[in-house]
């Protein structure tokens, strides 16, 4: 269990269960899962806002799908920084208007010696590439190597699911 | 488990469909009338609204529509993790990693790391075992990136 985790009583973890498949696209969606779940529309309501406040829900909101969107070139680009200049670094890429991640991550050497994460996704290689070029120019006082590894196929995509029995 | 063999062909948006994909990728009101609140602010009917969020998520515009869990928040863990994969074994190993609910989501990408998959788990615990199954499935090594610091900024992708 790592720090500041917070315990969800048995109720949200209902709540969470209800709406994991997604929210009703409805006039009163919160009423609909509070049916489901057998507390009141407010209470729903009033949960789910704490389960913001306290972050265990990060947001209500719609993932779009890039490929749907035109976005068919999704572009994870990697890149070698000096230790002692990655968080700062990382700050600058990660507040770059099309970087949808960023990430600090471990090395795994000898093979791979990129520590920092940063997707891009574009209407073409060709965007993404004008992307990433914009990236370098950000990086390059401090970057010992990059990469880019574009995404050939999705294989899966479902997210994150609370298990039935867990807790 | 069918791999999706190609990405869908984008879908013809409208500038009313782009408004709402726009919207609701963030703060979606925790109100009795969401959508009708959400309306209001786009200039649409809450009908119109409702009728055009049910297409777009039946056209797989949207991958989801709902409240998104931080799986640390709850004590779990993401782990970004690569394998190396044959290419004549892929799609076999495809299956055996996509078959585990830990996986949340899974990219062939174009690199001697070719399979990128994320688990996302309730316990740290679980991270550990699920990689170490999935090396005991397939032989293969799983490579492990957790990440160690967000730059997070936010979400949006212009529609």
């Amino acid at each position: 269990m790592s720090e500041n985790a917070t315990i969800l009583d048995p109720i949200d973890r209902k709540l969470i269960e209800a709406t994991q498949a997604g929210l009703p696209i409805a006039h009163r969606p919160y009423a609909e899962i509070a049916r489901r779940v057998e507390l009141t529309e407010a209470d729903v309501i009033a949960r789910l806002e704490q389960l913001i406040r306290c972050g265990v829900v990060r947001r209500i909101a719609a993932a779009p799908n890039h490929y749907a969107l035109g976005m068919m070139a999704n572009g994870m680009t990697v890149w070698d920084i000096a230790d002692e200049f990655v968080s700062e670094i990382g700050r600058d890429v990660g507040a770059l208007p099309f970087v949808t991640h960023c990430y600090r991550r471990p090395r795994a050497l000898p093979a791979w010696p990129y520590n920092l994460f940063a997707m891009v996704h574009g209407t073409s290689r060709a965007e993404v590439e004008v992307k990433r070029a914009e990236i370098s120019r950000l990086v390059n006082s401090v970057c010992r190597g990059s990469d880019i590894l574009y995404s050939k196929r999705i294989l899966k995509k479902t997210g994150l699911r609370l298990s039935q029995n867990g807790g | 488990m069918m791999l999706q063999s190609k990405p869908n062909p984008p879908i013809a948006l409208d500038e009313l469909d782009r408004k709402i994909i726009n919207r609701l990728q963030d703060a979606f009101p925790l109100v009795p009338n969401p959508f009708a609140r959400v309306a209001l602010q786009i200039g649409c009917t809450e009908q119109d609204l409702i009728d055009r969020v049910t297409r777009l998520r039946d056209q797989g515009v949207f991958t989801r529509f709902g409240p998104f869990l931080d799986a640390a928040a709850i004590g779990g863990d993401f782990c970004l993790c690569a394998m190396s994969v044959p290419t004549e074994r892929f799609d076999e190993v495809a299956e055996f990693v996509n078959g585990h609910p830990e996986v949340a989501h899974n990219y062939e990408r174009a690199h001697a790391f070719n399979m990128w998959f994320v688990l996302a788990t309730e316990t740290e615990q679980e991270i550990g075992a699920t990689a170490n199954a999935i090396e005991q499935e397939t032989g293969l090594s799983v490579a492990r990136f957790p990440k160690l610091e967000e730059y997070f900024i936010g979400f949006r992708v212009a529609a």
